[in-house]
């Protein structure tokens, strides 16, 4: 019993030490290409935390969705803007990053003031199915079938969104007429030589 | 058995990081991604209070959503991106200052 608390120890300090040194990556790297696989470390640690909280269904959501899905999208984005994702160093508004470092470590320091209190209930004894897929997924279907739906409806959205505000305003008659235009010099070429 | 305050002081420590990172970064992809880490942070906080009433699910169920969810904003939010650095040709926010005059 006391090598299992042990080893339960070392793993939660290997995730914790591992999520904690993955945000600070992502945070303090100039290279956002560095801060996403900092990011996917964080991630990776923290779906090792659910697992220890008993909630394997959702490490493996967090792996496939943040790992999988939003990180390589990241990935994607930085790398279609290319060198200019690091944009050069100036100094204008460094008032405003100092005074916004201050406030965000004062107001951190607080939230972990407050969640290291002592009076939060401790860990209760767990029944089999505590987070297992099947007794998720029955809640999800019953007690929470409207948010289901609804996120659905929101995912769909925010897909549409997503494209159509990437794909930026071009007029449809150059979309229809570029093909013919690149073509038709081309066909010149090869006519002249 | 860990405690439920070191997940919980483990969830404040990261979400510090990423509030920080997202006030004092000017890359705007850099900025999105410290909302990712704060989103993991407050995801680590439910599941952990959920440990502590195990005859419900409510903590991860939300928490379920809340991933739904922060995909849906990352996806809006690169698109954004994308499209102020067409406008732009840079990603730094405080170059975001078009309606400034």
């Amino acid at each position: 019993m006391a090598q299992a608390d042990l080893l339960e120890r070392i793993y939660f300090g290997l995730c914790a030490v591992l999520a904690v040194a993955g945000a600070i990556g992502t945070v303090a790297f100039p290279n956002p290409i560095r801060g996403a696989l900092s990011l996917l470390f964080s991630i990776v640690a923290i779906a090792g935390l659910y697992l220890q909280l008993h909630a394997p269904f959702l490490a493996a959501i967090q792996l496939i969705v943040y790992a999988g899905a939003v990180v390589v999208l990241f990935l994607f984005v930085i790398m279609l803007i290319g060198p200019d994702a690091i944009p050069p160093k100036d100094s204008r508004a460094l008032v405003a990053r100092v005074t916004g470092g201050i406030a965000g470590t004062a107001i951190s320091l607080l939230v972990i003031m407050v969640l290291s209190r002592k009076t939060f209930p401790r860990i209760a004894p767990i029944q089999a199915a505590y987070g297992s897929v099947e007794s998720i997924g029955e809640l999800l279907f019953t007690d929470y079938l409207v948010p289901f739906e609804v996120s659905s409806f929101l995912l769909m959205v925010a897909i549409v969104g997503a494209v159509a505000v990437a794909r930026g305003k071009q007029p449809d008659p150059q979309l229809t007429k570029k093909p013919d235009a690149d073509v038709a010099p081309a066909a010149e070429e090869r006519g002249a030589s | 058995m860990i405690p439920i305050p070191a997940f919980l002081v483990l969830a404040g420590i990261l979400f510090g990081i990423g509030a920080v990172g997202f006030l004092v970064r000017r890359n705007v992809l850099v900025a999105l991604m410290s909302i990712e880490l704060m989103l993991n942070a407050i995801n680590l906080t439910f599941v952990a209070f959920n440990r502590s009433f195990p005859n419900q699910h409510t903590g991860q169920v939300i928490s379920f959503f809340v991933i739904a969810i922060a995909a849906a904003e990352a996806a809006v939010g690169l698109a954004i991106v994308l499209s102020f650095f067409r406008l732009r040709k840079t990603v730094r926010s405080d170059s975001a200052d078009l309606l400034k005059n």
